[in-house]
């Protein structure tokens, strides 16, 4: 077994590009990763790509070979469906494959397009990643469906709207200079209070924004790595995935985030590694409170302790466990079947000491994405590592 | 037309609610072949209590289209015992509290029917 190097990677700029198709933007963040790899894309076996509305936002279903296509890669393609976790579980895949002897050079990556819709549109078409008989149809949007677990919260542990608004402000905060970044400034709490109620109790700030954007990978073998005497000192030394009811209603806790917290022992149990050994995260904070469930499903803190970490100055970036250094999905911005790889994309980033954070993180050898479907009825991690 | 959610929902408005119990206990809701929690194929029809009490609820302000003249309104899940349900509640935000009973019924018409929740 080999685990995948990260040859390369590649980001369009995540923000408002409503007139840009899904396959002009993965176009973009793939060419990017190739050329970051230094790969020639008639050595790429396979393309491994996220989307999750493709068939609403642009009538567009069959994306994988559409987008083999727009990279100028001839080989098998295959779009991987799993809600907001959608390049997360094809970046699972594409790492099973390396790592299996299957392939040696895959793309892997994700694209949405999301505001060429009005907002009620990508509200209803957001909504589908939740349960259309017991959830949509009683009114439950996805901002509602996190307001349930974050009311549930704050009554099973406390925790406040400010204690939210302080891990928005550090996301903006993370943002500020990262030239893919939808968000590129400061907010305050009291912004983050101040602003319209989406679904109580949490605000326009503690949401992430509707957006657009790609990104891509490339994942060689240890052994293609060498021949090609590539610069690729990343590897993803890790993977889990977990699962979990798809309603709400039907899990044990609104509060807590099983999914994640199997994915994470399986990525942490394959990699050899614990929680103490991460130096940075990458999670899943398409809301405020969905970061603090990430971080105490995957065991960073204990139940009811993640939520004041940002205000606590532990997940700020000068913090023990910088998280989301990218901005996260609330400042960086959360084009769906996008966003797992470009976790991926922004840690490796990180690891390689060019990200525009890179120097609050100068000794980091260690970091993990988390990325969460729907209300975490899905969830993936993955465990990057520096190699000797 | 939904089998068995949409039976589901005519026994409910009927005051005739029922949910799916397997043989070791556990609640779900209709459609389904197999208990979610255990793997149990053997499930009866059992009357849903007549009370729940709310464990989380929140104000929705923005959205989906099918709702759009309804917000702000209120969204809860609800638990009656065994099973748990979703629905939106037939009450002003400010007088909805975490732990409050309610009862369960069905608003909206057609393809928009679905569980609500009257405070008790
Ligand atoms: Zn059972």
């Amino acid at each position: 077994m080999t685990d995948p190097r990260v040859a390369g990677v590649g980001l369009t700029h995540f923000g408002s590009h409503p007139a840009r198709t899904s396959r002009d933007l993965f176009a973009e963040a793939g060419l990017a990763a190739l050329d970051d790899a230094g790969v020639d894309p008639a050595d790429v076996e396979g393309v491994f790509y996220g989307n999750f509305m493709g068939e609403i936002a642009e009538h567009q279903g069959h994306q994988g070979p559409l987008m083999a296509e727009a990279i100028g890669v001839d080989a098998p393609a295959t779009r991987y469906e799993s809600a907001c976790a959608s390049s997360g579980a094809a970046l699972r895949q594409a790492v099973q494959n390396v790592r299996n002897g299957e392939a040696d050079v895959l793309v892997v990556g994700g694209a949405e397009r999301m505001t060429n819709l009005d907002t009620a549109e990508t509200t209803e078409a957001l909504a589908i990643a939740a349960d259309d008989l017991y959830e949509v149809r009683a009114g439950l949007t996805f901002p509602g469906a996190y307001a349930l677990m974050a009311a549930a919260y704050f009554d099973e542990h406390g925790g406040s709207r400010e204690d939210l608004a302080e891990i928005a402000v550090k996301n903006h905060a993370n943002a500020v200079g990262n030239e893919h970044a939808q968000f590129q400034r400061e907010i305050t709490v009291e912004d983050a209070l101040d602003a319209p109620m989406v679904a109580n109790p949490l605000g326009l700030y503690d949401a992430c924004p509707i957006t657009d954007g790609a990104s891509a990978a490339v994942l060689v073998s240890e052994s293609y790595a060498a021949e090609h005497d590539l610069d690729a000192g990343v590897a993803v030394t890790g993977t889990g995935q977990g699962g979990d009811k798809m309603a709400l209603h039907d899990r044990e806790a609104l509060a807590r985030t099983p999914a994640a917290s199997d994915a994470a022992d399986e990525a942490f149990a394959d990699a050899g590694i614990s929680t103490g050994d991460v130096d940075v995260a990458e999670v899943h904070d398409c809301f405020t409170i969905a970061e603090v469930l990430a971080l105490e499903g995957m065991g960073f803190f204990d139940e009811g302790e993640g939520i004041s970490a940002a205000a606590d100055g532990v997940t700020t970036r000068d913090g023990d466990l910088p998280v989301n250094l990218s901005g996260g999905l609330k400042a960086k911005g959360h084009p769906v079947g996008a966003t797992g790889v470009s976790q991926l994309a922004e840690l490796t980033s990180i690891l390689r000491g060019d990200h525009h954070n890179s120097e609050h993180v100068s000794d980091a050898r260690v970091g993990v994405a988390h990325n969460a479907g729907g209300t975490v009825a899905s969830a993936t991690v993955h465990v990057l590592e520096v190699q000797e | 037309m939904n089998d068995g959610h949409d039976e589901f929902l005519d026994a409910v408005e009927s005051g005739d609610g029922y949910y799916l119990e397997c043989e070791n206990g556990h609640g779900s809701l209709p459609p389904r072949m197999v208990c979610p929690h255990c793997g149990d194929r053997d499930l009866t029809e059992t009357a849903l209590p007549e009370t729940g009490t709310i464990d989380s609820y929140t104000v929705v302000h923005v959205p989906t289209p099918a709702f759009a003249d309804e917000a702000p309104y209120v969204t809860a899940v609800a638990d009656f015992g065994p099973v748990r349900l979703t629905g939106r509640v037939l009450a002003d935000a400010d007088a909805v509290e975490i732990g409050d009973e309610v009862s369960a019924s069905v608003g909206g018409a057609d393809e928009s029917r679905s569980v609500v929740f009257e405070p008790r």
